[in-house]
Protein backbone atom coordinates (compact mmCIF):
# COMPACT_ATOMS: atom_id res chain seq x y z
CA UNK A 1 0.00 0.00 0.00
CA UNK A 2 1.39 3.42 -0.90
CA UNK A 3 2.10 6.18 1.53
CA UNK A 4 -0.88 8.20 0.29
CA UNK A 5 -3.32 5.45 0.94
CA UNK A 6 -2.24 5.32 4.57
CA UNK A 7 -4.19 8.52 5.08
CA UNK A 8 -7.17 6.23 5.25
CA UNK A 9 -6.92 3.71 8.02
CA UNK A 10 -6.38 0.04 7.30
CA UNK A 11 -9.26 -2.36 7.73
CA UNK A 12 -9.24 -5.92 9.03
CA UNK A 13 -12.00 -7.46 6.89
CA UNK A 14 -14.04 -5.91 4.14
CA UNK A 15 -13.70 -4.20 0.79
CA UNK A 16 -11.48 -1.42 -0.44
CA UNK A 17 -12.69 0.33 -3.57
CA UNK A 18 -9.71 2.15 -4.98
CA UNK A 19 -9.07 4.30 -8.06
CA UNK A 20 -12.51 5.85 -7.95
CA UNK A 21 -12.63 9.02 -10.04
CA UNK A 22 -12.13 12.05 -7.79
CA UNK A 23 -15.44 13.32 -6.42
CA UNK A 24 -17.38 10.05 -6.88
CA UNK A 25 -16.81 8.53 -3.42
CA UNK A 26 -20.18 9.57 -2.04
CA UNK A 27 -21.87 8.17 -5.14
CA UNK A 28 -20.08 4.89 -4.52
CA UNK A 29 -21.57 4.85 -1.03
CA UNK A 30 -24.96 5.60 -2.55
CA UNK A 31 -24.62 2.64 -4.91
CA UNK A 32 -23.79 0.43 -1.96
CA UNK A 33 -26.74 1.84 -0.10
CA UNK A 34 -24.50 2.90 2.78
CA UNK A 35 -25.42 5.97 4.79
CA UNK A 36 -23.70 5.07 8.06
CA UNK A 37 -26.79 3.77 9.81
CA UNK A 38 -25.89 0.16 8.94
CA UNK A 39 -23.09 0.13 11.50
CA UNK A 40 -20.26 -0.81 9.10
CA UNK A 41 -16.97 0.97 9.63
CA UNK A 42 -16.56 3.23 6.61
CA UNK A 43 -13.51 5.29 5.63
CA UNK A 44 -13.53 7.66 2.70
CA UNK A 45 -10.54 9.35 1.13
CA UNK A 46 -11.29 12.10 -1.32
CA UNK A 47 -9.04 13.72 -3.88
CA UNK A 48 -6.04 11.68 -2.88
CA UNK A 49 -3.12 12.20 -5.32
CA UNK A 50 -2.89 9.31 -7.79
CA UNK A 51 -0.35 8.49 -10.50
CA UNK A 52 -2.99 6.97 -12.71
CA UNK A 53 -5.91 9.35 -12.20
CA UNK A 54 -4.33 12.57 -10.94
CA UNK A 55 -6.83 12.71 -8.10
CA UNK A 56 -8.76 9.75 -6.87
CA UNK A 57 -11.17 8.74 -4.15
CA UNK A 58 -10.94 5.62 -1.99
CA UNK A 59 -13.77 3.94 -0.11
CA UNK A 60 -13.13 1.31 2.55
CA UNK A 61 -16.01 -0.61 4.01
CA UNK A 62 -15.52 -3.02 6.88
CA UNK A 63 -17.30 -6.36 7.07
CA UNK A 64 -19.06 -5.93 3.76
CA UNK A 65 -18.45 -7.43 0.31
CA UNK A 66 -20.09 -6.36 -2.94
CA UNK A 67 -22.71 -8.06 -5.08
CA UNK A 68 -22.26 -8.34 -8.83
CA UNK A 69 -25.04 -5.84 -9.53
CA UNK A 70 -23.35 -3.33 -7.23
CA UNK A 71 -20.08 -3.84 -9.06
CA UNK A 72 -21.87 -3.41 -12.40
CA UNK A 73 -23.30 -0.04 -11.47
CA UNK A 74 -20.06 1.01 -9.83
CA UNK A 75 -18.30 0.43 -13.14
CA UNK A 76 -20.48 3.06 -14.75
CA UNK A 77 -19.40 5.88 -12.46
CA UNK A 78 -15.91 4.59 -11.65
CA UNK A 79 -14.68 2.69 -14.71
CA UNK A 80 -11.08 2.62 -13.41
CA UNK A 81 -11.96 1.30 -9.97
CA UNK A 82 -10.24 -1.67 -8.38
CA UNK A 83 -12.02 -3.73 -5.79
CA UNK A 84 -9.85 -5.29 -3.13
CA UNK A 85 -11.22 -7.89 -0.77
CA UNK A 86 -9.42 -7.71 2.56
CA UNK A 87 -9.29 -10.53 5.12
CA UNK A 88 -7.26 -10.21 8.27
CA UNK A 89 -5.55 -7.04 6.97
CA UNK A 90 -4.39 -8.78 3.77
CA UNK A 91 -5.68 -8.11 0.27
CA UNK A 92 -6.83 -11.59 -0.75
CA UNK A 93 -8.45 -10.62 -4.05
CA UNK A 94 -7.98 -7.66 -6.37
CA UNK A 95 -10.40 -7.09 -9.21
CA UNK A 96 -10.87 -4.38 -11.84
CA UNK A 97 -14.45 -3.50 -12.61
CA UNK A 98 -15.69 -4.29 -16.10
CA UNK A 99 -18.53 -2.53 -17.82
CA UNK A 100 -21.49 -4.88 -18.23
CA UNK A 101 -23.61 -4.98 -21.42
CA UNK A 102 -26.79 -4.41 -19.47
CA UNK A 103 -27.76 -3.35 -15.98
CA UNK A 104 -30.94 -4.91 -14.67
CA UNK A 105 -32.98 -3.83 -11.69
CA UNK A 106 -30.59 -1.27 -10.21
CA UNK A 107 -31.31 2.02 -11.94
CA UNK A 108 -34.63 3.79 -12.18
CA UNK A 109 -35.57 5.44 -15.46
CA UNK A 110 -35.52 9.25 -15.33
CA UNK A 111 -38.39 9.42 -17.83
CA UNK A 112 -41.49 9.74 -15.66
CA UNK A 113 -43.63 8.59 -18.54
CA UNK A 114 -41.67 5.37 -19.01
CA UNK A 115 -43.63 2.14 -18.50
CA UNK A 116 -41.05 1.10 -15.89
CA UNK A 117 -42.35 3.94 -13.71
CA UNK A 118 -45.99 2.89 -14.05
CA UNK A 119 -46.45 0.32 -11.28
CA UNK A 120 -45.92 -2.63 -13.56
CA UNK A 121 -44.37 -5.84 -12.22
CA UNK A 122 -41.19 -5.19 -14.15
CA UNK A 123 -37.48 -4.73 -13.53
CA UNK A 124 -35.72 -1.83 -15.19
CA UNK A 125 -33.18 -2.80 -17.81
CA UNK A 126 -30.55 -0.49 -19.25
CA UNK A 127 -28.15 -1.15 -22.09
CA UNK A 128 -24.67 0.20 -21.49
CA UNK A 129 -23.77 2.51 -24.41
CA UNK A 130 -20.66 4.50 -25.24
CA UNK A 131 -20.87 7.11 -22.51
CA UNK A 132 -23.90 6.17 -20.48
CA UNK A 133 -26.81 3.80 -20.23
CA UNK A 134 -30.04 3.55 -22.17
CA UNK A 135 -33.45 2.35 -21.01
CA UNK A 136 -34.48 -0.77 -22.91
CA UNK A 137 -38.12 0.26 -22.68
CA UNK A 138 -38.29 3.96 -23.53
CA UNK A 139 -34.77 4.47 -24.99
CA UNK A 140 -33.99 7.40 -22.69
CA UNK A 141 -30.25 7.91 -22.35
CA UNK A 142 -28.71 8.61 -18.97
CA UNK A 143 -25.18 9.97 -18.82
CA UNK A 144 -23.56 12.17 -16.17
CA UNK A 145 -26.34 11.77 -13.65
CA UNK A 146 -26.37 7.98 -13.36
CA UNK A 147 -25.73 8.06 -9.63
CA UNK A 148 -28.95 10.03 -9.08
CA UNK A 149 -30.99 7.13 -10.42
CA UNK A 150 -29.62 4.24 -8.42
CA UNK A 151 -32.40 2.18 -7.03
CA UNK A 152 -30.73 -0.62 -5.03
CA UNK B 1 -39.80 -10.00 -42.10
CA UNK B 2 -38.95 -12.67 -39.53
CA UNK B 3 -40.20 -10.78 -36.49
CA UNK B 4 -42.92 -11.72 -34.06
CA UNK B 5 -43.82 -8.20 -33.04
CA UNK B 6 -43.59 -4.71 -34.49
CA UNK B 7 -42.48 -2.55 -31.58
CA UNK B 8 -40.16 0.11 -32.97
CA UNK B 9 -39.06 1.19 -36.41
CA UNK B 10 -35.44 0.71 -35.36
CA UNK B 11 -36.00 -3.06 -35.53
CA UNK B 12 -36.92 -2.89 -39.23
CA UNK B 13 -34.36 -3.68 -41.89
CA UNK B 14 -34.61 -2.45 -45.44
CA UNK B 15 -35.71 -5.94 -46.40
CA UNK B 16 -38.45 -5.99 -43.76
CA UNK B 17 -39.77 -2.66 -44.98
CA UNK B 18 -39.72 -3.64 -48.63
CA UNK B 19 -41.41 -6.95 -47.88
CA UNK B 20 -44.35 -5.20 -46.24
CA UNK B 21 -44.55 -2.41 -48.82
CA UNK B 22 -44.43 -4.83 -51.75
CA UNK B 23 -47.22 -6.79 -50.16
CA UNK B 24 -49.17 -3.57 -49.51
CA UNK B 25 -48.95 -2.81 -53.21
CA UNK B 26 -50.20 -6.29 -54.04
CA UNK B 27 -53.06 -5.84 -51.57
CA UNK B 28 -54.02 -2.50 -53.07
CA UNK B 29 -53.91 -3.96 -56.58
CA UNK B 30 -56.10 -6.95 -55.77
CA UNK B 31 -57.88 -6.62 -52.43
CA UNK B 32 -60.24 -9.50 -53.22
CA UNK B 33 -57.35 -11.96 -53.17
CA UNK B 34 -56.82 -11.16 -49.51
CA UNK B 35 -60.44 -11.05 -48.42
CA UNK B 36 -60.58 -14.40 -46.59
CA UNK B 37 -56.93 -14.79 -45.91
CA UNK B 38 -57.21 -14.75 -42.13
CA UNK B 39 -60.85 -15.72 -41.72
CA UNK B 40 -61.59 -17.00 -38.24
CA UNK B 41 -58.72 -15.13 -36.63
CA UNK B 42 -59.23 -12.40 -34.08
CA UNK B 43 -57.40 -9.10 -33.66
CA UNK B 44 -57.55 -7.34 -30.27
CA UNK B 45 -57.49 -3.55 -30.44
CA UNK B 46 -56.15 -2.40 -27.08
CA UNK B 47 -56.32 1.37 -27.00
CA UNK B 48 -55.42 2.75 -23.59
CA UNK B 49 -55.80 6.25 -24.99
CA UNK B 50 -58.22 7.34 -27.65
CA UNK B 51 -57.20 7.34 -31.29
CA UNK B 52 -60.24 6.89 -33.45
CA UNK B 53 -58.41 6.95 -36.77
CA UNK B 54 -55.63 4.53 -35.97
CA UNK B 55 -58.11 2.18 -34.35
CA UNK B 56 -60.48 2.33 -37.33
CA UNK B 57 -57.60 1.86 -39.74
CA UNK B 58 -56.51 -1.36 -38.00
CA UNK B 59 -60.13 -2.45 -37.63
CA UNK B 60 -60.74 -1.96 -41.33
CA UNK B 61 -57.49 -3.71 -42.28
CA UNK B 62 -58.32 -6.72 -40.10
CA UNK B 63 -61.87 -7.03 -41.45
CA UNK B 64 -60.64 -6.82 -45.04
CA UNK B 65 -58.45 -9.83 -44.24
CA UNK B 66 -61.50 -11.69 -42.98
CA UNK B 67 -60.58 -11.27 -39.31
CA UNK B 68 -62.85 -10.38 -36.45
CA UNK B 69 -61.85 -7.61 -34.08
CA UNK B 70 -62.43 -7.16 -30.38
CA UNK B 71 -61.63 -4.12 -28.28
CA UNK B 72 -61.63 -2.91 -24.71
CA UNK B 73 -64.51 -0.49 -25.11
CA UNK B 74 -64.31 2.73 -23.20
CA UNK B 75 -61.01 2.63 -21.33
CA UNK B 76 -62.37 4.61 -18.39
CA UNK B 77 -64.86 1.90 -17.52
CA UNK B 78 -62.52 -1.06 -17.94
CA UNK B 79 -60.36 -2.72 -15.35
CA UNK B 80 -57.49 -0.58 -16.58
CA UNK B 81 -58.59 2.37 -14.51
CA UNK B 82 -59.15 0.02 -11.56
CA UNK B 83 -55.45 -0.62 -11.36
CA UNK B 84 -54.86 -3.79 -13.34
CA UNK B 85 -51.35 -3.80 -14.75
CA UNK B 86 -50.72 -3.72 -18.46
CA UNK B 87 -48.73 -6.93 -18.00
CA UNK B 88 -51.82 -8.73 -16.70
CA UNK B 89 -54.19 -7.16 -19.22
CA UNK B 90 -52.22 -8.31 -22.25
CA UNK B 91 -51.75 -11.78 -20.79
CA UNK B 92 -55.49 -12.11 -20.42
CA UNK B 93 -56.19 -10.74 -23.90
CA UNK B 94 -53.59 -13.07 -25.39
CA UNK B 95 -56.06 -15.85 -24.72
CA UNK B 96 -58.80 -14.06 -26.68
CA UNK B 97 -56.92 -13.04 -29.81
CA UNK B 98 -54.39 -14.06 -32.44
CA UNK B 99 -52.68 -10.66 -32.44
CA UNK B 100 -52.76 -7.50 -30.35
CA UNK B 101 -52.60 -3.87 -31.47
CA UNK B 102 -51.60 -1.67 -28.56
CA UNK B 103 -51.87 2.08 -28.09
CA UNK B 104 -50.68 3.26 -24.69
CA UNK B 105 -49.72 6.59 -23.14
CA UNK B 106 -46.43 5.32 -21.64
CA UNK B 107 -43.18 4.97 -23.56
CA UNK B 108 -42.04 1.36 -23.64
CA UNK B 109 -45.53 -0.10 -23.12
CA UNK B 110 -45.38 -2.10 -26.35
CA UNK B 111 -41.93 -3.45 -25.50
CA UNK B 112 -43.31 -4.68 -22.19
CA UNK B 113 -46.38 -6.20 -23.85
CA UNK B 114 -44.19 -7.97 -26.39
CA UNK B 115 -42.20 -9.53 -23.56
CA UNK B 116 -45.33 -10.82 -21.88
CA UNK B 117 -47.22 -12.52 -24.70
CA UNK B 118 -46.55 -14.92 -27.57
CA UNK B 119 -49.09 -13.57 -30.05
CA UNK B 120 -47.82 -10.78 -32.32
CA UNK B 121 -47.97 -7.29 -30.79
CA UNK B 122 -48.13 -4.19 -32.96
CA UNK B 123 -47.19 -0.91 -31.34
CA UNK B 124 -49.80 1.62 -32.43
CA UNK B 125 -48.14 4.42 -30.48
CA UNK B 126 -46.50 4.43 -27.05
CA UNK B 127 -46.49 7.90 -25.55
CA UNK B 128 -43.80 10.03 -27.15
CA UNK B 129 -42.00 6.87 -28.22
CA UNK B 130 -42.71 5.13 -31.51
CA UNK B 131 -45.47 4.52 -34.04
CA UNK B 132 -43.99 2.09 -36.53
CA UNK B 133 -47.11 1.09 -38.48
CA UNK B 134 -47.62 4.78 -39.27
CA UNK B 135 -44.07 4.79 -40.57
CA UNK B 136 -44.76 1.91 -42.92
CA UNK B 137 -47.68 3.77 -44.45
CA UNK B 138 -45.61 6.96 -44.61
CA UNK B 139 -42.87 5.09 -46.46
CA UNK B 140 -45.41 3.52 -48.78
CA UNK B 141 -46.71 6.98 -49.66
CA UNK B 142 -43.20 8.34 -50.22
CA UNK B 143 -42.19 5.32 -52.27
CA UNK B 144 -45.13 5.70 -54.62
CA UNK B 145 -44.09 9.31 -55.38
CA UNK B 146 -40.31 9.35 -55.20
CA UNK B 147 -38.89 5.96 -54.30
CA UNK B 148 -36.97 5.63 -51.07
CA UNK B 149 -33.40 6.21 -52.21
CA UNK B 150 -31.74 9.44 -53.18
CA UNK B 151 -34.42 11.18 -51.20
CA UNK B 152 -34.29 14.56 -49.47
CA UNK B 153 -36.91 14.91 -46.77
CA UNK B 154 -37.77 17.74 -44.40
CA UNK B 155 -39.50 16.80 -41.17
CA UNK B 156 -41.05 19.79 -39.46
CA UNK B 157 -42.93 20.61 -36.26
CA UNK B 158 -42.87 18.82 -32.92
CA UNK B 159 -39.86 16.57 -33.25
CA UNK B 160 -39.47 16.06 -29.53
CA UNK B 161 -42.77 14.39 -28.68
CA UNK B 162 -43.74 13.33 -32.20
CA UNK B 163 -43.59 9.55 -32.17
CA UNK B 164 -44.35 9.35 -35.89
CA UNK B 165 -41.22 11.43 -36.47
CA UNK B 166 -39.06 9.19 -34.27
CA UNK B 167 -40.15 6.09 -36.15
CA UNK B 168 -39.89 7.65 -39.60
CA UNK B 169 -36.41 9.06 -38.98
CA UNK B 170 -35.17 5.67 -37.80
CA UNK B 171 -36.65 3.79 -40.76
CA UNK B 172 -35.23 6.25 -43.30
CA UNK B 173 -31.71 5.40 -42.15
CA UNK B 174 -32.15 2.09 -44.00
CA UNK B 175 -32.30 4.07 -47.24
CA UNK B 176 -30.18 6.70 -48.92
CA UNK B 177 -32.04 9.66 -47.47
CA UNK B 178 -30.95 13.16 -46.46
CA UNK B 179 -33.00 14.17 -43.47
CA UNK B 180 -33.58 17.81 -42.51
CA UNK B 181 -35.24 18.40 -39.15
CA UNK B 182 -37.01 21.73 -38.77
CA UNK B 183 -38.33 22.75 -35.36
CA UNK B 184 -38.14 25.34 -32.63
CA UNK B 185 -35.21 24.81 -30.29
CA UNK B 186 -37.49 23.58 -27.50
CA UNK B 187 -38.97 20.81 -29.67
CA UNK B 188 -35.79 19.39 -31.19
CA UNK B 189 -35.32 15.65 -31.63
CA UNK B 190 -34.74 13.88 -28.32
CA UNK B 191 -31.24 12.75 -27.44
CA UNK B 192 -32.08 9.07 -27.86
CA UNK B 193 -33.34 9.53 -31.42
CA UNK B 194 -30.31 11.61 -32.40
CA UNK B 195 -28.10 8.95 -30.82
CA UNK B 196 -29.58 6.25 -33.06
CA UNK B 197 -29.32 8.43 -36.15
CA UNK B 198 -25.67 9.22 -35.47
CA UNK B 199 -24.95 5.54 -34.79
CA UNK B 200 -26.15 4.64 -38.27
CA UNK B 201 -24.12 7.43 -39.85
CA UNK B 202 -27.31 9.02 -41.18
CA UNK B 203 -27.18 12.30 -43.11
CA UNK B 204 -29.09 14.65 -40.84
CA UNK B 205 -29.25 18.41 -40.44
CA UNK B 206 -31.23 20.44 -37.92
CA UNK B 207 -32.76 23.84 -38.66
CA UNK B 208 -35.01 26.37 -37.00
CA UNK B 209 -36.48 27.65 -40.26
CA UNK B 210 -37.79 25.92 -43.33
CA UNK B 211 -37.03 28.60 -45.93
CA UNK B 212 -33.34 27.80 -46.47
CA UNK B 213 -34.00 24.12 -47.25
CA UNK B 214 -37.47 24.13 -48.78
CA UNK B 215 -36.38 24.14 -52.41
CA UNK B 216 -34.14 21.07 -51.92
CA UNK B 217 -36.89 18.84 -50.59
CA UNK B 218 -38.65 15.95 -52.29
CA UNK B 219 -40.89 15.46 -49.27
CA UNK B 220 -42.04 17.80 -46.51
CA UNK B 221 -43.45 15.91 -43.52
CA UNK B 222 -45.37 18.26 -41.23
CA UNK B 223 -46.46 17.44 -37.69
CA UNK B 224 -48.65 19.25 -35.24
CA UNK B 225 -47.25 21.38 -32.45
CA UNK B 226 -49.45 20.80 -29.43
CA UNK B 227 -50.59 23.58 -27.16
CA UNK B 228 -50.01 21.42 -24.06
CA UNK B 229 -46.28 21.53 -24.66
CA UNK B 230 -46.14 25.23 -23.83
CA UNK B 231 -46.72 26.70 -20.40
CA UNK B 232 -47.59 30.03 -22.02
CA UNK B 233 -50.31 30.23 -24.65
CA UNK B 234 -48.79 33.29 -26.35
CA UNK B 235 -45.53 31.43 -26.80
CA UNK B 236 -47.47 28.54 -28.34
CA UNK B 237 -49.18 30.82 -30.85
CA UNK B 238 -45.90 32.48 -31.79
CA UNK B 239 -44.13 29.16 -32.36
CA UNK B 240 -47.06 27.44 -34.08
CA UNK B 241 -47.39 30.38 -36.46
CA UNK B 242 -43.78 30.02 -37.56
CA UNK B 243 -44.19 26.35 -38.44
CA UNK B 244 -47.32 26.74 -40.52
CA UNK B 245 -47.32 26.35 -44.27
CA UNK B 246 -49.78 27.55 -46.90
CA UNK B 247 -49.94 27.46 -50.69
CA UNK B 248 -47.86 30.62 -50.93
CA UNK B 249 -45.07 29.12 -48.80
CA UNK B 250 -44.90 26.30 -51.30
CA UNK B 251 -44.28 28.61 -54.27
CA UNK B 252 -40.60 28.27 -53.41
CA UNK B 253 -40.73 24.46 -53.42
CA UNK B 254 -39.93 22.00 -56.20
CA UNK B 255 -42.91 21.22 -58.43
CA UNK B 256 -42.96 17.60 -57.35
CA UNK B 257 -42.65 18.27 -53.61
CA UNK B 258 -44.88 15.89 -51.65
CA UNK B 259 -46.45 17.35 -48.50
CA UNK B 260 -47.37 14.80 -45.85
CA UNK B 261 -48.91 14.87 -42.37
CA UNK B 262 -49.89 12.02 -40.03
CA UNK B 263 -53.24 13.77 -39.32
CA UNK B 264 -55.26 15.09 -37.68
CA UNK B 265 -54.02 18.56 -38.49
CA UNK B 266 -55.10 21.73 -36.76
CA UNK B 267 -53.80 24.72 -38.68
CA UNK B 268 -50.18 23.83 -39.45
CA UNK B 269 -51.19 23.16 -43.06
CA UNK B 270 -53.58 25.77 -44.46
CA UNK B 271 -56.60 24.39 -46.34
CA UNK B 272 -55.39 26.07 -49.55
CA UNK B 273 -52.55 23.52 -49.69
CA UNK B 274 -55.18 20.80 -50.19
CA UNK B 275 -55.87 22.17 -53.68
CA UNK B 276 -52.23 22.05 -54.76
CA UNK B 277 -50.50 19.09 -56.41
CA UNK B 278 -48.28 18.83 -53.34
CA UNK B 279 -50.90 17.59 -50.90
CA UNK B 280 -50.71 13.89 -50.21
CA UNK B 281 -51.93 13.59 -46.59
CA UNK B 282 -55.34 12.15 -47.35
CA UNK B 283 -53.89 9.48 -49.62
CA UNK B 284 -51.34 8.88 -46.90
CA UNK B 285 -54.14 8.18 -44.43
CA UNK B 286 -55.92 5.93 -46.95
CA UNK B 287 -52.72 3.96 -47.43
CA UNK B 288 -53.06 2.92 -43.80
CA UNK B 289 -55.49 0.17 -44.70
CA UNK B 290 -53.50 -1.78 -47.34
CA UNK B 291 -50.26 -1.26 -45.44
CA UNK B 292 -51.76 -2.50 -42.18
CA UNK B 293 -53.32 -5.43 -44.04
CA UNK B 294 -49.88 -6.28 -45.36
CA UNK B 295 -48.34 -5.88 -41.92
CA UNK B 296 -50.92 -8.06 -40.15
CA UNK B 297 -50.65 -10.63 -42.92
CA UNK B 298 -46.87 -10.74 -42.53
CA UNK B 299 -46.88 -10.96 -38.75
CA UNK B 300 -49.58 -13.63 -38.69
CA UNK B 301 -47.70 -15.60 -41.28
CA UNK B 302 -44.58 -15.43 -39.09
CA UNK B 303 -46.59 -16.50 -36.06
CA UNK B 304 -48.24 -19.42 -37.91
CA UNK B 305 -45.70 -20.44 -40.52
CA UNK B 306 -47.67 -23.48 -41.74
CA UNK B 307 -51.18 -22.20 -41.39
CA UNK B 308 -51.46 -20.71 -44.87
CA UNK B 309 -50.23 -23.73 -46.77
CA UNK B 310 -52.57 -24.75 -49.53
CA UNK B 311 -54.11 -21.34 -50.15
CA UNK B 312 -54.30 -20.27 -53.73
CA UNK B 313 -52.91 -16.82 -53.21
CA UNK B 314 -49.73 -16.10 -55.05
CA UNK B 315 -47.22 -14.24 -52.89
ZN1 LIG C 1 -37.36 4.22 -19.55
Amino acid sequence: MSEHELRVSKIRDGTVIDHVEGGQALNVLAILGIDGSEGFGVSVGMNVPSDRLGRKDIVKVEDRELSQSEVDVLSLIAPEATINIVRDFEVVEKNRVTRPDTVTGVLSCPNRNCITNADEPIETRFDVVADGVRCDYCATILRADIADHIDV
Amino acid sequence: MRQDHLITATQLSRDDIETVLDRARAVADDPAAYADRHAGRVLALCFFEPSTRTRMSFDSAAKRLGMNTIDMGDVDSSSVSKGESLSDTVRVIEGYADAIVLRHPSEGAATLAGERVDVPVVNAGDGAGQHPSQTLLDLHTIREDHGLDDLTIGIMGDLKYGRTVHSLAAALTEFDANQHFISPESLRLPRSVRFDLHETGAQIREHEEIEPVLDELDVLYVTRIQKERFPDENEYHRVAGEYRIDAETLDAAADDLTVMHPLPRVDEIAPDVDETDHARYFEQAHNGVPVRMALLDTLLENANPDADEGTEVDR
